[in-house]
């Protein structure tokens, strides 16, 4: 296999796999996980690499391989010129991102949660911009967000990270489920889910009936991603975030995400009047608002937030116009904002690194302390600006070209360059904040420490990026050109229109669009004081505040509904579902025809089946009637208990007497050991119509299960059971069918239930750790316990009886497969000797002589039961097949031997460690809270309060 | 005969449900002990009640009690058991964490006498390596 072939997938998940080596590195060296993550990001563009020269010759990669057909799925990946764009934004700003971050973090911040947490986010955006398919497109669009929510709320400790990744991630993830839904019309609008099938079909597309419906939900996807107006707001607050993650996650990879989605639907969607107008107005109204909030925000972060709303909104309202020579600003703009706005963020953390603020009414004048940053500074700002020989111009120029030439579309099209001026005007204007407030204007003011360069690694990133400004800026031919014009075929999907991208057009309307935007956004720049005063005024109207309330009704109200049903209290709700269960149990009596009882022919009653009868409800009653004296309550229970175990016997079951026998001895120990730590008394505390309630529903359901257990039992029946009894010998080597069917047969059902079991007897021991509760001294009477708990004879019968109880527990092990017994019932008899052991002789005492591990015994049950069935898969059968043959042993004389046994094997490990297990933790509470008592004891002999 | 279990399992039930009612964890615990007995038995019975006819293979036995019930019960008790070793362990850890064994978790002010006598008189007895 060509490498060549698979090595897409690859460069998308090896990220992930670089998470996990981050995570684990930092262990050693906090450092490490920078390197790590640098190391795999170099990694997966060398694998990406190869796959250029494809991409550059015009073809279009893509690498499919089935996952689930039937719905269209399949686990498949492209790279054309815009995938590809992006994959290199992605990877090439995220490796920047990484050495820029690795001097950022604190101490005290955790390097591997951050890079850990990084290296996923580069994951999930290879692969939405690389997915074929696009129901595995949203698979990772949703694991962006999810792993920018952990980015946002790295700093868990501080509200406002915690509030501002709660807020990213419902608005985009409400996005996601509308995205997931717009895809799957689109899927089915095509019949494929491959882009490849739906990128031909725009016709069929924009024809079908619902083309509208699937345009918003995908668009609601996009708009939440990208932060257009009115889902913007969530932008601002993300910037909580550690100024690594803000420039990583809003200059090329998530709020691009959404940019990615629209111009990867570009040919499909657009081109109708409701495109036009929904992601028109939006992109309109999003950059108006952004740029114009800009200005006034006195965080360096706040300001960049806006800016980027603002860019975004640029970016889709040039694919709003839905031309194709728009779409070529639009993909141009991509990659100038990507490196200008990188690296302003990158300048924002170093400001605050060096000086402990963002306030841009405190540091001013910081030329003088850090003049290769200001540099750098500057030069992004002009870029931001769109000054002429930075790349923002360029794309600039081209966005009110394209201004220009939608304004003769309708009679109001005409403020499209009015508007769009005004927000450059906007822009320029917050741009030049950036440079004159924080680099000039007079001497920094009141921080807490004297600003100085920052260390050359973290200038270094930014360093690159200002390069790139300036030779896209100054040199588009030779730069940018090639990767630009793949990117715009890959976009298009056709060979592109032609473009210019000179710096000199001659003097034309946008060139003066762009020389009234330099001038008056300079002069709004210095009569910025009366608009400032003016806009904090009502500032307190944000769409934040109103989603904050939105979200708090929300949970009120969803509290409240939950409120009317759920009182927090578990006898209410038992007792509402008891009450359910049995109208809906009385809608089928009352709607049932027949007669009551069949007519199948009654069995004779014997006498001695009435006085178990008799014995059994008896029990019940009483279990009832003495139930605020538990242990008597108890003796009783177990009496029913093991009177169950005889009817098994009297209707041929002995498989299951034995069990219900060896169970109920387990259940007694166990309830008596923890009712040693409950109180010994329930007091009285119910009032009595309550206690009529309570009456009523549990004499209607007995009168109801008596009644249906009566109609069943009274009918004919066609068992499905006669093809075990058929197959029991020939097909699984016993004769104990019961047995066969659990080892054989139903084997998978049987790991389930054992994995169940496995994760008490776990459950158990987790809970009891550390945990300590006050022993009682003396019973309910007031009779101290006695201190001789290892009596002589109890001690000395069981050691005789514990090998007599191990033999028991083989043989009926072995001959589990042919006669009763079997792995569960043999388990459990193993499981009471060892106990009666632990009980006779002490904890202490036993666990010196065996020595076993009981977490081990229950992993090596699964283990073994597993690797049988895993066994039958490696052998080319279905999962848990079973093979026997006879084997002749001395003395015993023929022996079958199936492979069941091992399954069985491991059914009976995973039962006596996790019956042992639960037992003994219980057991060692007991010492562990005398041990505790009498230290307690020890120390406060006059106190009175033990809690 | 049917009407015998029938009337069995249906007690078995009331109570069990009468138990699952009550207001502390270990009447609760003994009577979703009492359901799962009352449940085993029930299933069980979906097999019709059968005599002398285990369902072990034999060529001079005229016919075989349906094994399927058999041995879906045959788990159910055991995953009973395990249920029921879980819920008790809760309970005693709802007990340690709030200070009484109410359902509700609710702080009473005062927990009950019993939590009260275990107060340990004058005299600490050390012991140690052993199971109550």
């Amino acid at each position: 296999m060509n490498f060549f072939e698979f090595n897409l997938p690859i460069v998308a998940l090896l990220p992930f796999l670089g998470a996990i080596f981050a995570a684990y590195s930092a262990k050693f060296n906090r450092l490490t996980a920078a390197y790590t993550s640098a190391f795999f990001t170099i990694l997966a563009l060398a694998i990406l690499s190869p796959s250029l020269i494809a991409v550059f010759a015009g073809e279009t990669v893509v690498q499919s391989w089935p996952w689930i057909e039937n719905i269209g799925l399949f686990f498949a990946f492209r790279l054309d010129g815009l995938a590809l764009l992006f994959a290199l934004l992605i990877l090439i700003i995220g490796l920047l991102i990484i050495i820029y971050a690795r001097y950022y973090l604190a101490h005290k911040d955790s390097m591997g949660r951050f890079y850990a947490y990084l290296m996923m986010f580069m994951g999930s955006m290879l692969g939405i911009v690389l997915s074929e398919n696009i129901l595995q497109l949203v698979i990772f669009w949703e694991l962006t967000s999810i792993t920018s929510f952990l980015l946002i709320s790295y700093w868990q400790h501080r509200k406002d990270a915690r509030e501002g990744a709660r807020m990213a991630l419902a608005i985009t993830g409400a996005g996601g489920l509308a995205l997931l839904g717009g895809v799957l019309l689109l899927g089915h609008i095509v019949g494929s889910y491959q882009l490849s099938d739906i990128l031909l079909q725009a016709e069929l597309i924009q024809s079908h009936q619902y083309y509208e419906i699937t345009l918003v939900l995908i668009l609601l996807g996009v708009f939440t991603k990208s932060a257009q107006f009115p889902f913007h707001f969530w932008l601002p607050n993300a910037m909580a975030a550690p100024t690594p993650v803000s420039a990583y996650l809003h200059s090329a990879t998530m709020v691009k995400a959404g940019i990615f989605l629209l111009a990867r639907f570009f040919p499909v969607l657009s081109g109708t009047e409701i495109w036009t107008w929904l992601v028109g107005s939006a992109g309109m109204l999003t950059l108006l608002i952004g740029a114009y909030t800009a200005l006034f925000k006195h965080d360096l972060k706040g300001l960049l937030a806006y800016s980027t709303i603002s860019h975004l909104g640029l970016i889709t309202l040039l694919f709003g116009f839905g031309t194709q020579l728009a779409a070529v600003a639009a993909i141009f703009h991509i990659i100038n904002h990507a490196t200008f706005k990188a690296s302003l963020f990158m300048v924002a953390g170093i400001i605050d690194h060096e000086t402990g603020t963002r306030d841009m009414r405190k540091i001013n004048g910081l030329i003088k302390y850090m003049p290769h940053t200001a540099a750098l500074a500057i030069i992004a700002s002009l870029a931001m600006a769109g000054v002429p020989l930075l790349n923002g111009f360029l794309s600039k120029e081209m966005f009110f070209a394209e201004a220009v030439s939608a304004s003769q579309a309708s009679v109001l099209a005409w403020m499209i360059p009015v508007l769009v001026t005004i927000a450059g005007v906007f822009s320029v204007a917050y741009s030049l904040r950036f440079i004159h407030d924080v680099f000039f204007n007079g001497e920094p003011q009141g921080l807490s420490k004297v600003p100085h360069e920052p260390p050359r690694f973290m200038k270094i990133p930014v360093d690159l990026l200002v390069i790139v400004c300036l030779a896209v800026g100054i040199l588009p031919m030779y730069t940018v050109a090639p990767i630009l014009q793949i990117a715009v075929t890959g976009t298009l999907q056709t060979t592109p229109p032609e473009y210019s991208l000179a710096i000199w057009h001659g003097l034309n309307l946008p060139l003066i669009m762009s020389i009234l935007a330099l001038g008056l956004g300079t002069l709004i720049y210095f009569r910025r004081k009366y608009l400032i005063r003016n806009y904090e005024r009502h500032e307190h109207i944000s769409a934040k505040s109103l989603f904050m309330k939105t979200i708090d009704q929300l949970f009120s109200f969803s509290i409240n509904v939950s409120r009317s049903f759920d009182k927090g209290s578990l006898q209410n709700s038992a007792a509402w579902i008891i009450f359910a269960s049995i109208v809906i149990t009385a809608y089928g009596f009352l709607s049932f025809n027949s007669p009551l009882l069949g007519d199948r022919e009654l069995m004779q009653l014997d006498v001695v089946s009435l006085i178990i009868g008799i014995i059994i409800v008896m029990a019940s009653i009483y279990t009832v009637i003495w139930h605020r004296q538990r242990l008597v309550s108890l003796v009783v229970l177990g009496v029913i208990g093991l009177v169950i175990s005889l009817i098994f016997i009297k209707f041929s079951a002995p498989d299951l007497a034995l069990t219900q026998i060896s169970v109920e001895v387990v259940t007694i120990i166990l309830l008596l050991l923890a009712l040693y730590f409950l109180p010994q008394k329930t007091p009285r505390e119910v009032g009595k119509s309550r206690l009529y309630r309570d009456l009523a529903l549990s004499v209607i359901s007995g009168v109801g299960v008596t009644l249906f257990t009566m109609m069943i039992m009274s009918r004919e029946f066609d068992p499905i059971s006669s093809y075990f009894l058929n197959n029991s010998v020939p097909g699984g080597g016993g004769t104990n069918v019961v047995n066969v069917i659990l080892v054989d047969f139903r084997g998978f059902d049987t790991l389930g239930e054992i994995v169940v079991l496995a994760l008490a007897g776990i459950g158990i021991y987790a809970m009891l750790q550390n945990l300590t509760l006050p022993a009682p001294c003396n019973d309910i009477g007031g009779r101290i316990w006695s201190k001789d708990s290892h009596p002589v004879i109890l001690r000395t019968f069981s050691r005789l009886m514990m090998p007599i109880m191990i033999m028991v527990a083989v043989y009926i092990f072995l001959r589990g497969h042919n006669l009763p017994g079997g792995g569960f019932i043999a388990g459990l008899i193993a499981s009471v000797a060892l106990i009666v052991m632990y009980l006779a002789n002490g904890i202490d005492w036993t666990q010196q002589r065996l020595r076993v591990d009981m977490h081990l015994t229950i992993g090596f049950g699964l283990l073994i039961a597993t690797s049988t069935g895993l066994v039958a898969i490696g052998l080319g059968y279905p999962f848990l097949t079973s093979a026997f043959s006879h084997i002749h042993w001395p003395l015993v004389g023929d022996f079958e031997l199936a492979s069941a046994i091992a399954f069985d094997l491991g059914v009976f490990l995973v039962v006596v460690g996790s019956t042992v297990l639960s037992l003994v933790q219980l057991g060692k509470l007991s010492v562990i809270s005398h041990e505790k008592q009498a230290n307690y004891n020890d120390g406060l002999s006059n106190s009175r309060e033990v809690r | 005969m049917e009407w015998l279990i029938a009337i069995v399992i249906g007690v078995m039930t009331a109570t069990g449900v009468f138990l699952t009612l009550r207001a502390r964890t270990f009447p609760v615990v003994l009577g979703l002990t009492l359901l799962a007995y009352a449940v085993n038995v029930f299933l069980f019975t979906m097999g019709r009640l059968n005599t002398g006819l285990p369902a072990v293979i034999d060529a001079t036995q005229p016919g075989y009690a349906d094994p399927l019930p058999q041995a879906l019960v045959l788990t159910a008790i055991v995953i009973a058991f395990g249920m029921t070793a879980f819920l008790i362990v809760l309970a005693l850890k709802a007990r340690s964490e709030l200070g009484n064994d109410h359902v509700d978790g609710i702080h009473l002010a005062e927990d009950e006498e019993s939590l009260k006598s275990t107060v340990p008189p004058k005299k600490a007895i050390k012991r140690s390596g052993e199971i109550e």
